[in-house]
């Protein structure tokens, strides 16, 4: 019988801040050992020695590369045309792709084409006792997480969130099985035409980017103690939220509403200051890596949602942790 | 929306319809997209959505912002369906309702990031040329510009219509539905629904249109969370907490916060 395989799409572009590619190459790594399958990297573009080189350090057994200069800028088209090509010919289990943009936009596609089942964002992957591979992916705003199969069909694909997993260590003793394929003879013009293109200048700083975010909700009670949400902001370099109820009493603007009507943020901390937790608000929280909630209630959905929950006057423990901070800060 | 488990433990799907009232953040984007389109060249804008009967009220939403019409997609035999089998609905849907139909567009985003998928996949059953994310459009002819950006790229594409295009949240801000609009969307006018039957999907074709994923189960995320609880004087909790987790916030935020001697006596 022959192996099976396990495919991680080589997504380089952005390529220091990208690691995706190489954290789906190691997850790959654990999950080939319980299906018996090799890690295979597909990379598609052109002068990809460095990528086939790194994937092989980090960990891929099987490198499968297509090099040529029509390839040069990325093409959705072209590598989907090329992708379902390769799927089609050799039949792998699995399928990861991450999601990047790009990813989010591909990865559907090729599914569509190949006719089989994608999960998006996944936030876990691992296999059952019986081989098939559960896909954890975060569901309804983000406050539940779903387990989904893809049970008839192959391969099973998903993409999955960059910094879910964590790549194995460069090592460059690593060897892989390189295959060199061709361009198809007759690659048709994409019906897309990318007319020009340029790197981006730095991204402009909004809460939906910031690392860490403090929010506050009507548990802060008045605008006064609102606004020393600002402190606390400045001492960890965050970026300070609000609730609807708060926006609508004026204690901050527009700008700052997290929720379902305003921004979705994705820090890696998120201090919760007596927000009760509504729908309309936590549909507008990402995945932060560590929530810290402060309430008087114990039983507000925020503080079940929370790594750290804080059972006191929101306004009263705000006070005391800054003070605290600041003895602890160096600047 | 949903506060508890939207999980339907007899169909084993999730629970859509609880959810189903209002209208994505993202569609608005899309829908403002389309109106500034219908200014900017004229046309006629349809609506279209897929869901329980309470999906009805985006569509009115929809209508509201200035819609020409709306089509609901609605049959208990499609519930559960997962993106693969949507977008094949949808796409049979638009080919039956709204032929010859020149763009369609899709919010590039959902707060159920799942159903993002969906407009990408329509555009492959469409086989139309599609570009997601985008921030501008521009039509000169049959030919839309699309100006977007994507993983730190500002690209400008090119394609010829018919076309599918999902809307970023960046640009295209939604306008507010005006009274008299949601009293016209409420009042005047119909909305098509379409079940199965009359989209002609047969029991034969149930495997093409058929999900491909199955939910095994859904748990709530907090269950993942270590939920640490923290009471007592709010002075001893503030220096409790940091003692356990300054360490965790001072690796984040690359500041260092440490515990001085004095401190702890």
């Amino acid at each position: 019988m022959k192996k099976k395989s396990i495919w991680v799409f080589g997504d380089y572009r952005n390529y220091y801040q990208n690691r995706v590619t190489l954290q789906l190459i190691a997850r790959a790594v654990d999950l080939a050992r319980e299906i018996s399958a090799e890690v295979c990297a597909v990379v598609v573009g052109h002068d990809l020695e460095e990528w086939i080189w790194e994937y092989t350090s980090h960990g891929a057994d099987r490198i499968l590369a297509i090099d040529h200069p029509t390839l040069t800028s990325y093409s959705t088209e072209h590598y989907l045309i090329l992708m379902e090509r390769l799927v089609r010919e050799r039949d792998p289990e699995i399928i990861l792709i991450g999601a990047t943009d790009f990813g989010r936009e591909f990865a559907p596609r090729l599914a569509k084409r190949l006719k089989t089942g994608l999960s998006a964002d996944c936030v876990g992957l691992d296999i059952t006792p019986d081989g098939l591979l559960v896909q954890t992916a975060p569901s309804f705003g983000g406050n539940m997480l779903a387990e989904i199969v893809t049970e008839h069909h192959r391969p099973q694909m998903a993409t999955v969130r960059p910094g879910t997993f964590r790549e194995i260590p460069h090592d460059n003793t690593r060897t892989s099985v390189v295959e060199r394929l061709p361009l198809p003879a007759h690659l048709p013009a994409p019906r897309v035409r990318l007319v020009e293109y340029e790197r981006a200048a730095q991204k402009e700083h909004t809460i939906e980017n910031a690392t860490v975010m403090v929010c506050g909700g009507r548990g802060m009670g008045n605008k006064k103690n609102f606004k020393k949400l600002d402190e606390l902001a400045r001492l960890l370099d965050g970026d300070v939220g609000a609730t609807r109820p708060v926006v609508f009493s004026g204690w901050a603007g527009h700008d700052a509403l997290v929720g379902q009507a305003g921004k979705h943020i994705k820090p890696k901390i998120l201090f919760s200051f007596g927000i009760s937790g509504a729908i309309q608000h936590t549909a507008g929280l990402g995945e932060a890596d560590f929530i810290v909630a402060i309430n008087k209630n114990p039983q507000a959905t925020m503080m079940k949602m929370a790594d750290v929950a804080v059972v006191a006057d929101a306004g009263d423990w705000l006070n005391h942790l800054i003070r605290e901070l600041k003895k602890r800060i160096r600047e | 929306m949903v506060t508890e488990l939207p999980w339907d433990e007899e169909t084993g799907t999730l629970r859509r319809d609880l959810a189903a009232g209002m209208m994505n953040p993202a569609c608005k984007h899309a829908m403002e997209a389309a109106l500034q389109l219908r200014e900017k060249y004229g046309a006629s804008i349809t609506a279209i959505t897929m869901g329980p009967p309470a999906a009805e009220e985006v569509l009115r939403e929809a209508l509201a912002m200035g819609a020409d019409r709306a089509v609901l997609i609605c049959d208990a035999l499609l519930a559960g369906s997962d993106t693969y089998a949507t977008s094949s609905i949808l796409a049979r849907a638009i080919q039956k309702e709204i032929p010859g139909c020149d763009l369609i567009l899709c919010g590039a985003y959902t707060s159920d990031s799942e159903t993002a998928q969906v407009g990408p996949q329509l555009a492959e059953e469409l086989q139309v040329p599609s570009a997601a994310y985008a921030e501008h459009l521009e039509i000169s002819g049959r030919t839309l510009r699309v100006r977007r950006l994507v993983d730190n790229f500002r690209e400008t594409l090119e394609m010829e219509c018919p076309a599918l295009i999902t809307v970023s949240m960046e640009r295209y801000d939604p306008r507010y539905a005006s009274f008299a609009g949601l009293n016209d969307a409420f009042a005047q006018t119909e909305i098509s629904v379409l079940n199965a039957e009359a989209l002609g999907i047969t029991a034969a074709e149930r495997e093409a249109y058929g999900s491909r994923t199955r939910v095994r189960r859904v748990f709530v995320r907090s269950a993942q969370k270590r939920n640490v609880v923290i009471t007592g004087a709010a002075a001893n909790a503030a220096a409790e907490f940091l003692d356990k987790y300054q360490r965790k916030i001072s690796a984040v935020i690359g500041k260092s916060i440490e515990t001085k001697k004095q401190a702890q006596t």
